[in-house]
């Protein structure tokens, strides 16, 4: 090879691999390492939120005549905590750190950890882009879905309000990259234009909870909403005009939309005369304007700003109780793996009266509005409460009778399907001692980063609806199975913790324990001692690595891996 | 009312007894199997004395489905309705051959195909609303546009839900190559997602374990002791997650002689090279021999269509995969007696429009585009719709909706396309809303 031609290679390589270890450096910060000492943010008195929460839970199950399950031990809730909150269960040095923790209120200072570690915040911020944004690849010329994921994973990192997060998404202009959450409104994108039913639908479903799609073409059938009360929230959006600076405001635009009676005046012209008409002509015909309205409690909305100043003023307002229903239910939903009332965006209308303090969305749902629209505030009220700290065992799981009457109260943990960015980031972080975090090697992310991808896309996305309840499939089976994922991520090398426990624990018991803790977060049973230690006795070398590869697998396929319990 | 088998939930599970009737709760253990079996798209019961659908031929046969996807959106013009010697189509390059349909020419990009073509119908009339690529795919996989609240399952998965083989071990729903938007179960469920080949040829991609025999025993004996204990007081809660059938059903599939289904490397070299060396040649050679099995729908996707700079090019490149692996198809199938059996539709998300921008490409062009339809004994050698030659009309001569299109496969696939089932949101919903079109049937 000539040398010119060698510099042409090599110089723009060079060029790439350095911006990305300076950027991938530049990324590396120190945080969270020392335990907090505060002990919680939740006052610990008789009538916190939480008291209340456990009072609510109690009063259902002694209604229902149910004994509600036994406490989760510690540890099966730092698994819990660390695949709710970061996606991924905790690394061996976690658990080290965990088991060596012996001061009070362990479990809420480590929730405490664990929101404040960046881990959180982004993944966090990728559970609610699917709300926000959908799971559509979208129109790259106007979305950005990393710009958005970014913007809500600082956002939430430095726990600003979540009210003020949703008024920017409605209301903010500029540039999909500049100001990312924007975005909200640019996904919505169909061959370059702004699609404001579909702002409209996602404007209720995502930040109300509650469904207004199908009256978009006619009244809704069981529920209150009229299509007319469609076509005005539309409307709200109606002035938004995409242009060289971004998404901005047009206060002469008007909203219009294609009216039936309209159509059918038109079909009742001779030929003739419809196929002359001009385009514009033909839309002045057939399409009537939408004035900007709100389906209920116009007396929310300000006076001043533009529409959509006005409307995200109205979906946050104070009394607006279905703004805070609806997110608790989402973040009940995600630590739970299911949220309380189903499907998570189908809510039933709040009471008129008033908050109902028996009504568990009411009741977290006015702590969340008296504490500043605080997400890491209500994350650490759920993990607090009874509820989310029981076991999953429970007399009805073993012998289901009445599974699914007794499911609905609550009254164990329940055993739902990983997401499969959890099952991969499970493997990632099962197969290294050290915690994979934003202070690891940018190799280590970039790994976990084109892993994930590629794993779910094998695995298959969940799509929008990410709640719904889904079973594992053949295929899913196979890759866990079969898979290279699953290869790569049992294999006995220097660098992975299966390599490294095989050489390094000090017996057979000692790295039988550390397989385990590694995956499944607690230490083996007798009856899985007396089945695995005879397969590591006397083992040496390749013989042991094979062993030690073995047991992982084995790990990985439980259904205790693949399953949050 | 409705029977309990038309009801679809949320869950996988719904398919199962205990959530319709309570009563089945105390099935035995091999009641549940069954059901578990049944609503894996799976049997555990010894195939009897009936011939195994690989055997079959002719009217005898049953019915499969098999969609060539052309990614991206191929042009109409390059493609099945070339216009030559007008602005749109000549000047765009274009030329036209003679096929084996009479007064029928398609592109001259396709030689291979143009002697084949009278095993199919040709459509130049399809319409749809969809313009961008994400949004048309699914309604071109689906028959509905994409819908907040609900997603549609694929033509391919309604096949599969409605045409279970207990004979066939491995998977009834195939993806072959790296289709960008895989076709789903939507609200039929997961397990109607295709079973996706991403390197067609790859021996079926997971389908072997890892290890030698032994170490693998080891595993699943192993993996039999740590199952246990996390049912300890959770038994049937862990039972209903499925986690061990859909484990067992794997191991049953990896086992399957009907596995060797997925290696084309055992076909002659001359069937090998008249499919072609490229990647998606291999696919349709591996979805002939998955056909044969008689797995139930497969889709073998090409990729690169999306020619909005060089359209020429792009679309010669692309010919160059698809002439020979299309025409070799469909000569295969009808050869082997199979297309009698399989209905196959060459369609992508969209076509391209009539004028070239200045780059020299085509853009989306969602009215007015083309497909092929036949086989399944589908009327062939017929064309159906029109474009207009100017390209100034954007509506063809009889418009044919997507819905139509997909009302005709499933129609004469024995399935009945009004067939309403209840979507987990409590909607009723067609299996299509088309009808299906008289000239085909």
């Amino acid at each position: 090879m000539r040398p010119r031609s060698l510099t042409k290679t090599v110089l723009p390589l060079l060029v790439i691999v350095g911006v990305f270890a300076l950027v991938a450096s530049a990324a590396r910060s120190r945080v969270a390492t020392v335990l907090p000492e505060s002990p919680s943010r939740l006052a610990g008195d008789a009538d916190s939120v939480v008291t209340k929460l456990d009072r609510l839970m109690a009063d259902k199950w002694n209604e229902a005549g149910i004994e509600p399950a036994r406490a989760a031990d510690e540890l099966t809730l730092l698994r819990r905590l660390s695949l709710v909150l970061h996606g991924t269960v905790p690394s061996l040095e976690e658990l080290r750190l965990f088991e060596a923790d012996t001061q009070p209120q362990r479990i809420e200072r480590w929730t405490e950890k664990l929101l404040a570690d960046r881990r959180f915040a982004d993944y966090f911020a990728r559970r609610l882009a699917r709300v926000f944004v959908g799971a559509d690849e979208g129109q790259f010329i106007l979305f950005r879905r990393d710009r958005f994921w970014a913007w809500l994973g600082q956002a939430l990192h430095d726990s600003r309000p979540y009210d003020e997060l949703v008024r920017s998404m409605i209301s903010h202009k500029g540039l999909w990259t500049g100001v990312p959450e924007v975005n909200f409104i640019t996904a919505t994108a169909d061959d370059g234009d702004i699609n404001m039913n579909k702002l409209a639908g996602r404007t209720v479903r995502a930040f109300l909870g509650q469904r207004i799609d199908c009256a978009q073409c006619h009244n809704h059938p069981f529920a209150d909403w009229k299509q007319g009360q469609f076509e005005g929230l539309a409307a709200c959006y109606g002035q938004i005009k995409i242009s060289p600076v971004g998404v901005e405001d047009d206060a002469n635009k008007t909203y219009s939309v294609e009216d039936l009676k309209l159509l059918e005046e038109l079909a009742k012209l001779p030929e003739k005369e419809r196929d002359e008409l001009s385009d514009e002509d033909r839309k002045k015909k057939t399409h009537r304007v939408v004035a900007p309205g709100v389906p209920f409690h116009p007396e929310w909305l300000p006076s001043e700003g533009t529409e959509r100043t006005k409307l995200a003023a109205w979906v946050t307002h104070p009394d607006n109780s279905r703004f805070d229903r609806a997110i608790v239910n989402r973040v009940w939903g995600l630590m739970f793996g299911k949220p309380w009332l189903e499907p998570v965006d189908d809510l039933p209308n709040p009471k008129e009266t008033g908050r109902d303090s028996a009504d568990l969305l009411d009741l977290l749902g006015s702590d969340f509005r008296a504490h500043g629209c605080d997400m890491k505030r209500l994350i650490a009220t759920i993990a607090a409460s009874r509820v989310f700290r029981l076991s999953s065992e429970h007399a009805a799981f073993e012998t289901g009778e009445n599974l699914d009457a007794i499911e609905q109260q609550w009254v164990a943990f329940p055993v739902t399907r990983l997401r499969p960015e959890q099952l991969i980031g499970a493997m990632l972080q099962a197969s290294t001692i050290k915690t994979i975090d934003q202070n690891s090697h940018w190799v280590q992310r970039a790994l976990r980063f084109f892993n994930e991808i590629n794993f779910v896309k094998e695995f298959g996305d969940l799509g929008d609806d990410e709640l719904g309840e889904h079973s594992g499939t053949i295929p899913q089976a196979l890759l866990r199975m079969n898979g290279e994922f699953a290869k790569d991520r049992s294999e006995g090398t220097p660098f992975s913790s299966i390599g490294r426990i095989g050489v390094m624990a000090p017996n057979d018991d000692a790295c039988l324990d550390l397989c385990f803790m590694v995956c499944l977060t607690r230490r083996p049973t007798v009856e899985e001692r007396l089945q695995l230690l005879p397969q590591l006795e006397g083992k040496h070398g390749n013989a042991r690595g094979s062993a030690v590869e073995d047991i992982f697998w084995t790990l990985y396929n439980s259904p205790e891996f693949c399953w949050g319990h | 009312m409705r029977h309990p088998s038309e009801l679809v939930g949320r869950t996988d599970l719904s398919a199962l007894p205990f959530n319709s009737r309570p009563s089945t709760l105390n099935a035995s253990r091999r009641d549940f199997l069954r059901f578990a079996a049944s609503s894996l798209g799976l049997s555990f019961a010894v195939p009897g004395l009936e011939l195994r659908a690989a055997e079959r031929r002719g009217h005898d046969r049953p019915k499969s489905f098999l969609t060539v996807w052309l990614g991206g959106g191929a042009s109409q013009l390059e493609t099945w309705d070339p216009h030559p010697g007008t602005k749109i189509g000549g000047d765009g390059g274009v030329t036209a051959i003679k096929t084996t349909i009479p007064d029928v020419q398609i592109a001259h990009l396709y030689p291979h195909v143009a002697e084949q073509l009278h095993h199919v119908s040709v459509i130049r009339s399809l319409v749809s609303k969809e313009g961008d690529h994400e949004r048309a795919s699914y309604m071109l996989k689906t028959g509905y546009r994409p819908e907040p609240t609900l997603v549609h399952p694929s033509i391919g998965a309604i096949v599969t839900h409605e045409l279970p083989d207990d004979r066939v071990e491995i998977p009834q729903f195939v993806s072959l190559g790296d289709s960008n938007f895989p076709p789903r179960g939507g609200f039929l469920g997961d397990r109607f997602d295709a079973y996706r080949i991403f390197n067609p040829g790859d021996n079926g991609q997971n389908l072997r374990p890892r290890v030698e025999d032994d170490r693998q025993a080891r595993r699943l004996k192993n993996l039999d002791v740590v199952s246990k204990s996390f049912q300890m007081h959770r038994s049937a809660k862990v039972e209903r997650t499925l986690h061990q059938h859909t484990i067992d059903a794997a191991l049953k599939m990896m086992s399957s002689n009907q596995l060797k289904a997925f290696d084309f490397k055992e076909e002659p070299a001359a069937v090998r090279a008249a499919y072609g060396e490229s990647q998606f040649g291999q696919g349709c050679l591996v979805a002939r021999r998955l056909l044969e099995e008689g797995v139930r729908s497969i889709e073998v996707a090409l990729n690169g269509f999306d020619s909005h700079a060089r359209n020429l090019e792009a679309h010669t490149n692309r010919a160059k995969d698809l002439d020979p692996a299309l025409a070799a198809l469909l000569k295969d199938l009808a050869e082997r007696d199979l297309l009698q059996s399989t209905v196959v539709l060459v369609i992508g998300e969209f076509g391209r429009t009539p004028a070239i921008n200045p780059a020299g490409g085509r853009d989306h062009w969602p009215t007015g585009f083309s497909c092929l339809l036949g086989g399944g004994g589908l009327a062939s050698g017929q064309l159906l719709g029109a474009t207009d030659p100017t390209g100034e009309k954007k509506q063809p001569e009889s418009p044919i909706e997507v819905a139509d299109l997909y009302a005709t496969v499933l129609k004469q696939l024995g399935i009945d396309p009004e067939k309403e089932v209840i979507t987990p949101i409590g909607r009723p919903m067609k299996y299509s809303a088309g009808k299906p079109i008289e000239r085909l049937m």
